[in-house]
């Protein structure tokens, strides 16, 4: 059972301290942010949860139940699915290394991300219950605002991305994308909690 | 290449210098350092829990309620209940071992994110204050730490929030946690080494970790939810606005079932990493004890409701989870039919460590036997909420997780300070906690059968002899700390030299100075395929340390 | 031979074991059966496990001069698959053995129809929420009506209504022998209604009715205990249910009764 080379031939060490550290970068870090963003899904199952419990047992009297309008909304997931393309589009051209094209991508990933919430907005405005009305209003702010916030937080993310594929030297590379592919990744799961979201609460 | 490891080798050697101490105040990214942390942070925290509980024990030392007010009664088991679990417990058999152990188990210099792994640790310390100066300040929360609405909503806010606001800070350190944990048994282990070859605690602690990521998120959004009807006056949980506060109660125990295993999982682990170094002889069916971790994680999923029977679940509900609970009895006892077979014919040292893990598998059979009878819900719909079901979890997080912490500190204390713990000291330690424990917590089966609720600061007089046994008992538990205190404190300074493996144990930990230094090997990381191989190929073991074994050792 | 021995015992002490108050409801006989049971597998499989850890304790420790490792055992295939199995068929039996216990206690009788059976004076249509059958089927079959009562909980007491002969008290009278229908709601935050003598405890829960089903068998006055922390007098938040002989209980019933046509 000799599993060691009895003595260490320095180059042969190196060559696996190497690979060790190597692995210690990169791919971890998404990884992580993979992990995390399971338990950030887990989070919304739990309201998901809720808000379908609170649906099945807790029936609200006749006239406390609004009809959501849809237009708004499926402009919003249109909105939400165009931006998780761009933003697709602007990790290939990172690593195809054309620059200038992939932070014209991120501008506009950024720019649908807050289209979104403007219309967000436009649609809390109008719509006819508050916050405490009663447990349909509540959870419906509760679910899409919990959402609202994780957009809000992913295009700032995405605007420090472009300002930092910005800069010369640029500290965003198709060598170094950890930035880029971070943010797309927390990107592309907003827009599916979003898909997720959009069905259960205003298609079923 | 050797002049520079040899520098490292020689700062960190030997026992602790006092210039080293202040390190363990520092934003520290040495995952050494930070497991210290938790373990010494936790303890201080588990000092003040024990307080609180020998405060509730003078309580009901009598039938009246006559030692405290009852407002603060209600805060005092709420803080006793939320600073045991989520301070003292989960941080030490998570956090402490965890970040001390596991990458010198997968041949790492460090945990995959160290940054992270100290955030988690920081986010500790200040919420355990908030929690506790919450007493002095606003008073503190007095409605258990499983916080049911509407009682949360209604009793004072102030302390309510801030328990919410300090658990949730508590939750997001776990959950940094077991990121770090999964990332580093997945993907930090040094070439070579294959996941079936890992010790044990990587397994219990891969499984922890995956609960904690998958259930933590669950209790942190519930919690979201109870503040914004404390502060906002939503009405998720209360009824009076239309809520229901039964999705509370799934939405806790969807969390708060999973959090039994992530305090009991570890300690299964740690067992299975001291007892065979003690026997001298392999772990006993080692896939078996990995399969079954396995299939406890998932189970651990799926029968929450159990702590629901009363609450008006339907029938239906009832009977899927009694089922589902009584099944997680098959993996937990193949574990433990393992340990004893490990047990048997060995060459078994009755040192402190394994008497504490022996204290463990006795204490753990009864709560467990103890929970297979709660899972029934006939059974259980007698003695839920009473003083049956105080005694059944305490059997399995203090006689269980809590005398594994003290196990493994006698463990493993020679190789975080390089020192010996006193036996005899130790043996003591044992014996008061072994009696106290038992004298505290066996006489209240028979409380809650016979008519006694939990959470109450009076009762009816027919039981003041029992409780009063049972306060003896806590006065003991109580007691018995101060042994283990002095032996902790004195032997850091005056303790026999340790040596580096002071156990011959062959899991990696071992196969290094004594404490470690910071990079955790000078050399290359070892790699050991059999971390159980006592007694299999004795000319193994020396084989499989060279770089330690060679030439820094004969310099010493 | 000693598996035997230990098996026998366990049986003999989980028969003889008295750790339970008065049994005083038809459903309180079933439970302790189940207790009994319960204990012997308890009693048998801890004595075992206890007994096994302290023999090797003494027998395998290393003794003075020892120094090799121990017995070199990494598995053994057929004796993981034993005590795989075992447990697995001791714990299906535990399982379908209380869920016997559980039918025989009422609990897997549907209860929004029960409910609507004894509340005419509730509305048909109510969800009700949980709680817990009519006691022994052959009891509930002996077409008794059964006595309904409204409980209401709230910090820190319990009230009962008779909607019968609408009294209100804050004890809780019931004839032996005759099923007793209780529907409960809490007013404030949850509690729950806990007769030890009974072995029946249901949460009583604000905004959503339970209800529990029971049928006292012996004479006595028994606590009724608050098991749900609900504020800081929880703990002396107790009642009492006093169980009459038939005939007592109508002369109570009587004196109290509000509604003078119901006495006739
Ligand atoms: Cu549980
Ligand atoms: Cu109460």
């Amino acid at each position: 059972m000799t599993t060691l080379s009895p003595i260490n031939s320095s180059s042969e060490e190196k060559s696996e301290e190497q690979v060790v550290n190597e692995q210690e970068h990169g791919d971890h870090r998404l990884f992580g942010l993979a992990a995390f963003l399971v338990a950030d899904g887990m989070t919304f199952a739990g309201f998901f949860a809720a808000y379908l419990t609170f649906k099945a047992v807790n029936p609200l009297l006749p006239d406390a139940i609004y009809e959501l309008e849809l237009p708004l909304p499926t402009l919003n997931t249109v909105l939400l699915l165009v931006s998780s393309a761009t933003f697709h589009r602007a990790g290939q051209a990172l690593r195809k290394d054309e620059a200038k094209l992939c932070q014209r991508w991120l501008l506009f990933t950024a720019g649908l991300g807050l289209a979104f919430l403007a219309s967000q907005m436009v649609e809390y405005f109008t719509l006819p219950f508050g916050l405490t009305d009663n447990l349909y209003a509540s959870t419906f702010y509760a679910l899409t605002g919990f959402h609202g916030l994780h957009v809000t937080l992913g295009a700032i993310m995405i605007l420090i991305v472009w300002w930092q594929a910005r800069q010369p030297g640029g500290r965003i590379t198709s060598e170094n994308p950890f930035p880029l592919e971070a943010a797309e990744l927390y990107w592309h799961f907003v827009d599916g909690i979003w898909v997720i979201l959009f069905i259960i609460l205003y298609l079923l | 290449m050797t002049t520079a490891s040899q520098q490292t080798h020689q700062s960190s050697s030997g026992s602790l210098q006092p210039k080293g101490w202040l390190k363990y105040f520092s934003f520290s990214l040495d995952h050494k350092v930070i497991g210290l942390q938790y373990l010494v942070c936790g303890f201080i925290f588990y000092l003040i829990g024990g307080s609180l509980a020998s405060a509730i024990r003078i309580e009901l030392s009598s039938p009246m309620s006559d030692f405290m007010a009852r407002d603060t009664y209600n805060q005092v088991l709420t803080l006793h209940g939320t600073i045991m679990i989520f301070l003292w417990i989960v941080p030490v058999v998570n956090g402490a071992f965890g970040n001390y152990l596991i990458p010198f188990y997968v041949g790492a210099r460090d945990m995959a994110f160290p940054r992270l792994n100290a955030v988690a640790f920081w986010l500790i310390p200040p919420a355990g204050l908030m929690l506790i100066t919450s007493y002095f300040i606003t008073g503190a929360a007095e409605s258990g730490w499983t916080a049911y609405p509407p009682l949360s909503i209604t009793t004072p806010a102030a302390g309510q929030i801030i328990w919410i606001l300090s658990v949730l800070l508590l939750g997001g350190s776990s959950i940094f946690g077991g990121i770090n944990f999964i990332a580093t048994i997945l993907k930090l282990r040094r070439p070579g080494l294959k996941l079936m070859q890992l010790p044990m605690y990587c397994w219990a602690m891969l499984g922890t970790s995956i609960l904690v990521v998958l259930s933590t998120p669950v209790l942190a959004g519930t919690l979201i939810l109870l503040s914004f009807d404390i502060v906002a006056h939503t009405g998720f949980f209360n009824p009076t606005l239309g809520g229901n506060v039964i999705v509370y109660q799934h939405l806790f125990w969807f969390y708060s079932h999973p959090a039994v295993y992530i305090m009991v999982l570890p300690a299964f682990g740690l067992v299975s990493e001291i007892l065979p170094v003690h026997c001298r002889k392999p772990l006993f069916g080692y896939s078996t004890m990995v399969y079954s971790i396995m299939a406890i994680v998932f189970l651990g999923l799926i029968v929450w409701a159990h702590h629901m029977f009363t609450s008006g679940t339907p029938p239906w509900m009832r009977l899927f989870f009694t089922i589902a609970t009584s099944f997680i009895a098959v993996p937990t006892g193949i574990k433990f039919f393992n340990w004893v077979a490990t047990l048997w014919g060995g060459r078994i040292s009755l040192n402190s460590a394994v008497l504490f893990s022996c204290g463990f598998i006795a204490n753990f059979v009864l709560g467990g036997i103890t929970g297979v009878a709660l899972a029934q819900v006939p059974f259980d719909i007698h003695v839920h909420d009473t003083y049956f079901v105080v005694a059944h979890f305490h059997y399995i997080v203090y006689g269980g997780s809590v005398f594994v912490i003290f196990s493994s500190i006698y463990h493993w204390y020679p190789k975080f300070t390089g020192r010996m713990l006193n036996e005899d000291l130790g043996r003591l330690h044992f014996l008061l906690t072994f009696l106290g424990f038992n004298l505290c917590f066996a006489p209240q089966h028979w409380l809650g059968l016979n008519g006694m609720p939990r959470r109450v600061a009076e009762y009816d007089p027919q039981f003041t002899f029992i409780n009063q046994l049972s306060s003896i008992g806590a006065l003991i538990m109580a007691l018995s700390t101060l042994p283990f205190l002095w032996n902790v404190i004195q032997s850091a300074f005056k303790g026999a030299i340790a040596g580096d493996n002071p156990w011959e144990a062959l899991t990696p930990e071992w196969l290094t100075t004594s404490p470690p230094p910071v990079e955790n090997w000078t050399g290359m990381a070892p790699l050991v395929k059999e971390p159980y191989g006592y007694g299999i190929k004795e000319e193994s073991i020396q084989i499989q340390s060279p770089d330690i074994s060679d030439p820094e050792n004969n310099k010493q | 031979m000693l598996g035997l021995a230990l098996v026998v015992g366990g049986l003999w002490i989980g028969q003889n074991v008295n750790l339970l108050p008065d049994s005083a409801s038809a459903n309180a006989p079933v439970y302790d059966e189940l207790f009994r049971v319960l204990f012997s597998i308890g009693t048998i499989l801890f004595l075992g496990i206890v007994g096994l850890v302290i023999y090797s304790l003494i027998r395998f420790r290393r003794r003075p001069g020892q120094s090799k490792d121990g017995l070199a055992l990494e598995g053994n295939l057929p004796l993981e698959i034993f005590w795989t199995a075992v447990p697995a068929v001791v714990v299906l039996f535990v399982g379908l053995y209380s869920y016997d216990i559980y039918d025989r206690m009422g609990g897997m009788q549907p209860l929004a129809q029960s409910a609507v059976h004894n509340h005419q004076a509730i509305e048909a249509k109510e969800r009700v929420w949980g709680g817990i059958g009519s006691g022994p089927i052959e009891l509930s079959k002996q077409a008794k009506s059964s006595l309904s009562v409204e409980v209401t909980a709230l910090q820190f007491a319990f009230l009962f209504h008779y909607p019968e002969g609408d009294i209100i008290s804050g004890e809780l009278h019931v004839p032996s022998g005759q099923p007793v229908s209780m529907r409960m709601e809490s007013k404030d935050v949850i509690h729950a209604f806990w007769v030890p003598e009974f072995r029946l405890k249901q949460d009583v829960i604000p905004g959503q009715p339970t209800i529990l089903n029971f049928t006292a068998t012996k004479p006595g006055r028994y606590p009724i205990v608050c098991a749900e922390l609900c504020g800081p007098y929880h703990g002396s938040m107790r009642s009492t249910v006093v169980v009459e002989a038939p005939d007592e209980y109508k002369r109570w019933f009587k004196e109290n009764s509000k509604d003078p046509i119901l006495e006739a």
